[in-house]
């Protein structure tokens, strides 16, 4: 049974063939049987998840109307809050803290009557591509538990690939939910932001991050995506507007007539051939499917990386200030409220994050503003320009989600820049505020693990990515012969 | 122009406590040579930010997002003190001041 | 020994910079749906956004928007099509996020001016000041600094924090540099706030109480030599909580100033800390060395941009303009400059309006708002509206004394009474047992034993000798214990003595 999709679990649900507690329960055997090995997991939440159950199964039993994910077991990225659950983000400085007040998407999610199981691993404060960054251990791969599975929401992603769960909230600021999605072979989407409620997450950088689902199907992704959007009155940056028909577009998955616009500049050098050639053969299958496959060029992508890795430390450096051992978190040190705020600073913060702050504060600070954040800014401006007129020429546009797929843990760990490399193709988007869908596309030849594919759609059109991808993915999985998780190594049988 | 990123020491230590982090000398250090390395990585930015583009701050083109102004349900003291590290007589307690604001 | 201000002023041209924040009398928080009532138990007035939990967000207060743009037309300032707030980022245990959100480069309202009047042994002198900005931000919360001798932060071993009033909705209203006002300065700056406060008032946007810190000045001086150009190093005096103390503040320190100038010694540009109980400031932080608030736009909130229906609206709700009401008022009450400057001063104006709606004589009403109850709020150091007795009771009492049935001795033990809060008007007069003694046969008794007392004066007053009648006057009112009316005890008596 948790080998099956949320959409199946939800209908197996509906009739009867199983309970939501005996899911909720096989579920937590499968976490207590391989999450040792994957470490995907900071916190399990045994007794509220089968709590949750029950009471769906009890209204279930009583006859009340439930929405259609109702009793499907969820995993949650430790950066959104839950009230009385422990939310880390991954880092030290928070480590005991219980928030006391739930975020919008878990509120969404409990109006679904979706089973919060734990909440998962993660690059601290979401800094990262690789779960490496976490102040509790790395997430393994479970493709290869020697690799990284892809970050920051590296412990949602491995969950689902995994069968510690169905499907996972992620978020997203610059790839975090595409790259770990390509890396283990599973759905991730990155929704328009303000899409989705950004209340309850912890920011890392206010005007990039967006939660999304984390799937392993495109059709579970549409009913999670389905879920947790709409306009909410607690985010001024909540978009006041219906949620596109994502489901149906995933049921739909029709590209017949539909433009595809390849990047032009998401490929070539730096992309690992295996990457490149899933790529192409999935351009193929769509061509066949009878899109129309055009080319498009995005000259100013290449100063994206840039301006991401000035704006996020910039955003960061403001957003992480209030962790400072007055009113929640960790307190250390001796002395004066500036020294104690100093010396939890030092511990409580791990590398990347501290590189993160000090780069946004130099970035930010008078004399330097206009040469780095206000020119990250333009940037933006470009590189909306650019998808303009791309989305003038075609409907969705394409790449390889990341570079290359999943590589050993420790592998980049001393070389921030190779590191931050993984994003190259997912961080316009997010500077852009539109979009963006990873689906996988097969196994590289060299290496045989997996990469992804990505789409990216226009600003609230997020229903045209369900399209292309539910369509691409059907006939994927049908070269498969059957979805590509049954490809990956069994865990647990050491 | 296109400032030459070259960051010192203290150039670095100054920007910790402007960020309020403690560092130790090697953490310093490391730090002067990757923020150089990432500084002259995002340099790059100023090649095409020409004075006729704008800037952009927010993703979407919302304006006047606003509430009514209506009194909502607080958190209890119970609740907004359950996270602090320490507490005296349902306040926040801190350690000493200095300075003042 | 100390210079005088006299001597400063003689050397040295003062310029002024005012910056006043006024907390807006909204009801829930700028940025969420905290309550704002003052003086509620610590830490009860506080949510996720207002605390600065991780992931909460803020959302902006229409109504503290509208109260700022209603602001700024009122200081007659140009509304920004567009505005933005920003992040100002600097580390304070009171302040949750540490960073304010506030307004930088892209305030609300821009350009604006406010004329005063100040009066001068040469006549009346008109000033108009000019207004850089008026932008919006949000308070912070209280420490209260525990242990150590003095309760203050120095010495302090640790504080507590209550964070009630963090993000109540501010509003900072910025002067351009104040020039040209001489050794007036800091009556102009007195005059500034206290015309500010009074349009505050009116507009309906804050409670303006300067004592419990729902508006505060910091006062921006610096001196140059007369004749020079170049304006000197300014200090900032924070912590001004009234208007005579905005007043001691700047004379203070244009006299600090020119003693350090005087000896060859540098002002150094820093924040002080103006100190009610000796009128000197202290000094605070040093500016020196610039904090670097690394400012930013705030990515949590989106841009403001009010329609043009939207301001035009809040300017068809403005209010008359304090000068011009106050213009109104003089003319139809008829009350010399003077007294309409101590009204203003003593900050009774709206009580004595209200006093004479209600039915009462202009002149009555103002000289018992201007004398007696003045003279007890001043003993007691309180405002003249704080004390337990309304424009309702006054115009009581003056309703009385018109029909006779009070005398001005009389009335004044029952206004304190009522200020004792020993009940209403007519408690007061049944339990007191006052009672005007205007039974004309018992008086006419008194007046006789009176006037045969003293025969020869009595013979003065029939002489035509009006003044003399005060001595008998007083002695009839003396018999009376001061219950009888005193003008109709002359009324009888001139009668009586053939002079009525």
């Amino acid at each position: 049974m948790i080998r099956k999709s949320a959409a199946e679990m939800a209908k197996s649900l509906a009739s009867g063939e199983i309970t939501s507690v005996e899911l909720t329960r096989a579920h937590l055997d499968q976490i207590s049987r391989v999450d040792s090995q994957v470490n995907a997991f900071l916190h399990i939440d045994r007794e509220g998840a089968l709590e949750q159950a029950e009471q769906v199964d009890a209204k279930r039993r009583a006859g009340e109307r439930l929405s259609l994910l109702a009793g499907v077991p969820l995993a949650l990225k430790d950066v959104l809050v839950q009230k009385g659950i422990p939310t880390t983000c991954g880092s030290k400085m928070l480590e005991g803290w219980r928030p006391p007040y739930d975020s919008t998407v878990v509120r969404r999610l409990r109006e679904n009557g979706i089973v919060i199981l734990g909440k998962t691993n993660m690059d601290e404060f979401a800094m990262g591509s690789s779960t490496e960054n976490s102040a509790y251990g790395p997430t393994r791969n479970p493709w290869d538990l020697t690799r990284i599975p892809g970050g920051s929401s590296g412990g949602s992603f491995a969950a689902i690939a995994s069968f510690q769960a169905p499907f996972a909230i992620g978020t997203d600021t610059g790839g975090s939910i595409r790259q770990p999605a390509a890396v283990t072979a599973t759905v991730g989407v990155k929704p328009t932001y303000g899409a989705v409620s950004r209340y309850g997450l912890v920011a890392f950088s206010s005007s990039l991050d967006q939660a999304g689902p984390c799937a392993r199907t495109v059709l579970d992704a549409a009913y999670l995506h389905e879920a947790i959007a709409g306009h909410d009155p607690l985010d001024s940056t909540s978009i006041n507007a219906p949620v596109p028909a994502v489901v149906a577009a995933a049921k739909d998955g029709n590209v017949g007539g539909m433009k595809i616009g390849v990047i032009k500049e998401l490929q070539g050098d730096g992309y690992q051939p295996g990457v490149l050639r899933l790529f192409n053969e999935s351009l193929e299958i769509l061509a066949s499917l009878g899109a129309d496959i055009v080319e498009v060029s995005c000259k100013y992508f290449d100063y994206a990386l840039a301006a991401y890795y000035l704006i996020a430390p910039s955003e960061c450096s403001s957003n992480l200030a209030r962790f400072d051992a007055m009113r929640y978190g960790i307190r250390r040190g001796e002395g004066s409220a500036e020294e104690v705020m100093n010396a939890t600073r030092q511990i409580g913060f791990g590398r990347e994050v501290k590189r993160r702050i000090i780069l946004g504060t130099y970035a930010l600070s008078s004399g330097y503003y206009d040469a780095y954040y206000g020119s990250a800014q333009k940037v933006r401006t470009l590189i909306s320009r650019d998808f303009e007129s791309a989305f003038k020429l075609a409907d969705v546009l394409v790449s390889p989600t990341a570079p290359t797929t999943a590589f050993k843990i420790g592998e980049k760990a001393n070389d921030p820049i190779a590191m931050y490399l993984n994003d190259i193709a997912t961080i316009p988007t997010n500077l852009a505020g539109i979009g963006g869908m990873s689906l996988p596309s097969g196994l590289a030849f060299e290496d045989g693990l997996p990469a992804g594919f990505q789409i990216m759609a226009p600003a609230m059109k997020d229903d045209l990515m369900y399209k292309a991808g539910a369509a691409l993915e059907a006939e994927l999985v049908f070269k498969w012969q059957g979805p590509i998780l049954n490809l990956a190594p069994k865990l647990g049988a050491r | 122009m296109t400032y030459m990123s070259s960051i010192s020491r203290d150039d670095v230590a100054n920007l910790a406590k402007l960020a309020r982090i403690d560092l130790s000398e090697d953490e310093l250090a490391g730090l002067v040579k990757e923020l150089s390395v990432i500084l002259d990585a995002v340099a790059r930015v100023q090649e095409v930010a020409g004075s006729d583009v704008p800037p952009t701050s927010h993703p979407l083109p919302l304006v006047n997002v606003f509430r009514q102004d209506q009194v909502r349900p607080s958190l209890t003291p119970e609740e907004a003190l359950s996270g602090a590290p320490a507490q005296e007589g349902k306040r926040f307690k801190v350690p000493q001041i200095l300075g003042e604001e | 020994m100390a210079l005088r201000y006299e001597e400063a002023i003689a050397r040295y041209e003062p310029s002024l910079g005012l910056e006043v924040h006024v907390e807006l009398a909204t009801v829930s928080k700028m940025f969420c749906g905290c309550n704002t009532v003052f003086g509620a138990a610590a830490n009860t007035q506080t949510c996720p956004v207002c605390l600065g939990l991780p992931g909460a967000l803020p959302v902006a207060n229409a109504k503290a928007i509208e109260y700022t743009i209603a602001i700024g037309l009122a200081l007659n300032c140009s509304v920004a099509p567009f505005s933005r707030f920003a992040r100002k980022n600097y580390f304070y245990p009171d302040m949750p996020k540490n960073f304010q959100t506030s307004q930088y480069d892209e305030p609300i309202c821009t350009n604006g001016y406010l004329d005063i009047t100040i009066d001068t042994d040469e006549g009346s002198k008109d000033f108009r000041i000019e207004i850089e900005r008026v932008h919006m931000e949000e308070d912070t919360g209280k420490s209260l600094h525990m242990g150590g001798a003095t309760g203050r932060i120095h010495g302090a071993d640790y504080s507590l924090l209550d964070y009630n009033r963090a993000g109540i909705p501010l509003v900072e209203i910025v002067t351009k540099v104040i020039d040209g006002t001489g050794r007036h300065a800091p009556e102009v700056a007195r005059a500034y706030v206290s015309e500010l406060r009074d349009i505050l008032r009116a507009l309906g946007v804050s409670d303006v109480k300067m004592e419990q810190g729902s508006l505060r000045c910091d006062a921006n001086v610096s001196l140059r030599p007369i004749g020079s150009e170049k304006l000197g190093t300014r200090s900032e005096t924070k912590n001004v909580n009234s208007l005579k103390s905005v007043e001691r503040a700047i004379r203070g320190e244009i006299i600090r100033h020119a003693e350090l100038l005087n000896s060859n010694q540098r002002v150094i540009q820093e924040t002080r800390h103006f100190h009610e109980d000796t009128g000197l400031t202290t000094s605070g932080r040093s500016k020196e060395q610039a904090e670097d608030y690394r400012y930013f736009p705030e990515p949590d909130l989106v841009p403001i941009a009010p329609s043009k229906e939207m301001i035009e609206k809040i300017a068809a709700t403005l209010p008359e303009k304090p000068s011009v009401r106050r213009k109104k008022l003089q003319e139809a009450w008829q009350a010399p400059d003077k007294e309409m400057a101590a009204m203003i001063n003593a900050d009774v104006l709206d009580l004595v309006e209200a006093t004479v709606k209600l039915g009462a004589d202009p002149t009555r009403a103002r000289s018992w708002w201007l004398g007696e109850i003045a003279r007890i709020a001043n003993e007691r150091s309180v405002a003249a509206s704080d004390l337990a007795i309304s424009a309702a009771d006054v115009a009581e009492i003056v309703a009385l004394i018109v029909k006779g049935e009070l005398t001005d001795k009389l009335a004044r033990q029952v206004v304190e009474a009522l200020i004792n809060g020993e009940g209403r008007v007519g408690q007061i007069i049944q339990s007191r047992g006052i009672k005007v003694v205007s039974d004309d046969s018992s008086l006419m008794a008194a007046i006789e034993r009176a006037i045969a007392a003293a025969p020869d004066v009595a013979e003065k007053v029939r002489g035509g000798n009006i003044p003399a009648s005060g001595a008998l006057i007083g002695a009839v009112m003396k018999e009376s214990k001061g219950q009888a009316d005193a003008a109709k005890v002359r009324d009888l008596l001139l009668k009586h003595l053939g002079q009525g």
